[in-house]
């Protein structure tokens, strides 16, 4: 019988199978971030057991608030800063050098095909984009993955999802992920892996399968995987051009992530995306989805442009290429936080930072704070935001205020109108 | 053998999320027990008031994918300050029900109609759960009405119950 890409990394990470049904893994990285390691650490330490199984293996950084807003929070940077200094940690990233996790982890290379990776955070399932198991877990998961270097979990089920078609201009990743969520709803993938194939996936970028990926979790998944090709090994040539004589040895190699043709899968799903529109939420679920055309002309009081979603260069190009030249409604309020300091800095080359700046935006360090209403951009209740992040829940962005996720292009250009409006990107179809 | 029980109150919607359980805002904390008043202080319910409603509650009965979004385990931590060690849905978020086991709390998956007649005896009655791991068997006492119903743990749950969570286990096996 074949295999799905996760079943195959199942197979060649099991550590142990304690029950039916239950494997144990064992984990290439733990992924660590302030607000979710720090109680680990606590415990850790008042068990008597502050050990790591691997700092090497361990990758840490300081991304939700930063620079540290009070003293709970600077207190919460400190205690991950300590421990990773106590147990030389050496890829911790401290101010200057931080970025939003998701976007700074595969920047740095550390994310390969067939890898399993754990994280105190839901949207680990970003990293699946590169054809690795990567699932966001919670304190006492992450405790044990630092202390022993394996995770436990339940036999993936696979749910194939095939993207055809092709997408028409103004149309992007974060509208077809928004599509597939409206179709298989918030727990239509709960405990199953989906599998992101077909030839629009196949023509993305990395960087908008990691989009994709990483609202896999907004439908329940517990993984959103890609299929490793000559994109991923492209992006990844720059970190693994020792490992490999050349581009198709490294190709080959990866090629054992890819799914059996006889692969048994738990649900299929072939979505046309020819005639997909640009998409928004109108509620507090991620799959209360409709057509921009639809909610255009909703007053926002907020756009907001970054995040482990929507926070990369590819995303920031777009963005800039709406409001370029243009001024912002006075009545919004626009951020855009580039997602790291690299994107940052290209940004900044490529002339983006100033076509932010000249619309009127105010463009914030590497950070996500805004994203779960715990700093810079969080909103006042009644409040509306425009945000290209992932999560809409009620007061998700502040107590009291309502999130409408889109694309950076919907973001932009609802910027520069103050209400929801199409990007001039997408030519309506007549 | 192993028995969680207490008064139960019935939450009903469905898809009630993390950020309801306990906003982002409380994520500062790294003391647990500082959580606990704060436990659903922003769902929004008809007729559901967590300051009244919370108190003296040990079991939470609710509806399909409790615990959705994100993966902070300050939800259940928030659950047990306030005493609240099982909850019962019609189903979990993957995230939410492997921090219960892992801290050792238990999180029961009922068929909707057992989970329509718990909510129906609730509306006459005050509701007491008892909640046998062993034997996966819950007791519902719903003024003079007593019934159980069966449910199922995989052994991997049951020993994370048993062992008090996932830390106290895999540092013994692993
Ligand atoms: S951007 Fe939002 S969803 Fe992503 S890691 Fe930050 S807070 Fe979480």
């Amino acid at each position: 019988m074949g295999k799905t890409i996760a079943e195959k990394i199942f197979d060649d990470h099991r550590v142990d199978q304690p029950f039916d049904g239950v494997t144990v893994l064992r984990l290439d990285r733990v992924f660590c971030h302030e607000i979710t390691t720090p109680t680990a650490i606590q415990d850790l330490v008042a068990r008597g057991k502050d050990r790591v199984f691997d700092p090497g293996k361990i990758k840490a950084v300081i991304d939700h608030v930063t620079p540290a807003k009070d003293a709970k929070t600077a207190l919460q940077g400190k205690v991950l800063r300590d421990w990773a200094r106590r147990h030389k940690i050496t890829d911790f990233f401290d101010i200057g050098r931080n970025g939003v996790c998701h976007a700074l982890f595969p920047e740095k290379g550390f994310v390969r095909p067939g890898f399993v990776i754990i994280m105190g955070d839901s949207h680990t399932c970003t990293h699946g984009a590169f054809g690795a198991f990567a699932a966001g877990v919670g304190t006492t998961d992450l405790e044990v993955g630092i202390l022993k270097g394996v995770c436990a979990f339940k036999k993936p089920k696979t749910l194939k999802i095939e993207i055809v078609g092709h997408l028409q201009p103004g149309v992007f990743a974060k509208d077809v992920i928004l599509e597939v969520i409206r179709r298989i709803t918030v727990n239509g993938a709960t405990n199953q892996v989906i599998e992101f194939c077909g030839p629009v996936v196949d023509a993305m970028s990395m960087e908008s399968r990691m989009t994709l990926s990483n609202m896999a979790v907004e439908a329940g998944a517990t993984s959103g995987i890609c299929r490793p090709d000559a994109v991923t090994v492209a992006y990844l040539w720059p970190f693994i051009k020792g490992e490999y004589p050349d581009r198709d040895a490294a190709l080959a190699d990866f090629s054992r992530y890819l799914p059996d043709n006889d692969a048994v899968y738990a649900g299929q799903e072939i979505i046309d995306v020819t005639d997909l529109v640009p998409l928004t939420t109108f509620g507090y679920k991620p799959d209360h989805v409709k057509p921009v055309s639809d909610m255009a002309g909703t007053r926002v009081d907020q756009v907001y442009i970054g995040s482990c979603t929507n926070g990369r260069i590819e995303d920031l190009r777009v963005a800039a290429q709406v409001v370029k030249g243009k001024k912002i409604a006075e009545t919004v309020r626009a951020v855009v936080s580039p997602a790291t300091p690299n994107v940052f800095s290209k940004a900044m080359d490529e002339g983006l930072i100033k076509i932010f700046m000249d619309a009127g935006f105010c463009v914030t360090n590497p950070t996500c704070g805004a994203c779960l209403g715990m700093s810079n951009g969080v909103l006042a209740s009644g409040e509306v935001a425009a945000a290209t992040t992932n999560r809409n829940f009620n007061g998700r962005m502040g107590k009291g205020g309502m999130v409408h996720l889109m694309s950076p292009a919907t973001a932009s250009a609802t910027a520069l109108t103050g209400t929801i409006a199409n990007s001039p990107l997408f030519a309506q179809p007549a | 053998m192993t028995t969680f029980s207490g008064t139960a109150l019935c939450l009903d919607r469905a898809d009630i999320n993390t950020d309801e359980i306990i906003p982002a805002r409380y994520l500062t904390e790294i003391d647990k027990n500082v959580l606990g008043p704060h436990l659903m202080e922003d769902l929004e319910l008809a007729g559901f008031d967590p300051e009244k409603d919370l108190a003296g509650i040990g079991v939470l009965v609710t509806r399909e994918n409790f615990g959705c979004g994100s993966s902070r385990e300050h939800a259940p931590w928030a659950l047990e300050a306030n005493g609240i060690r099982v909850v019962i849905a019609e189903s979990f978020a993957r995230i939410f029900y492997q921090n219960m086991f892992n801290c050792g709390m238990l999180a029961v998956t009922l068929a909707p109609a057992d989970i329509d007649r718990i909510f129906q005896a609730a509306g006459t009655a005050s509701l007491h759960i008892l909640a046998d791991v062993d034997q996966g068997k819950i007791t519902v006492t719903a003024g003079p009405e007593t019934w159980t119903i069966s449910f199922f743990l995989t052994g991997f749950e049951k020993a994370l119950v048993q062992a008090g969570g996932w830390v106290e286990y895999a540092d013994r096996n692993y």
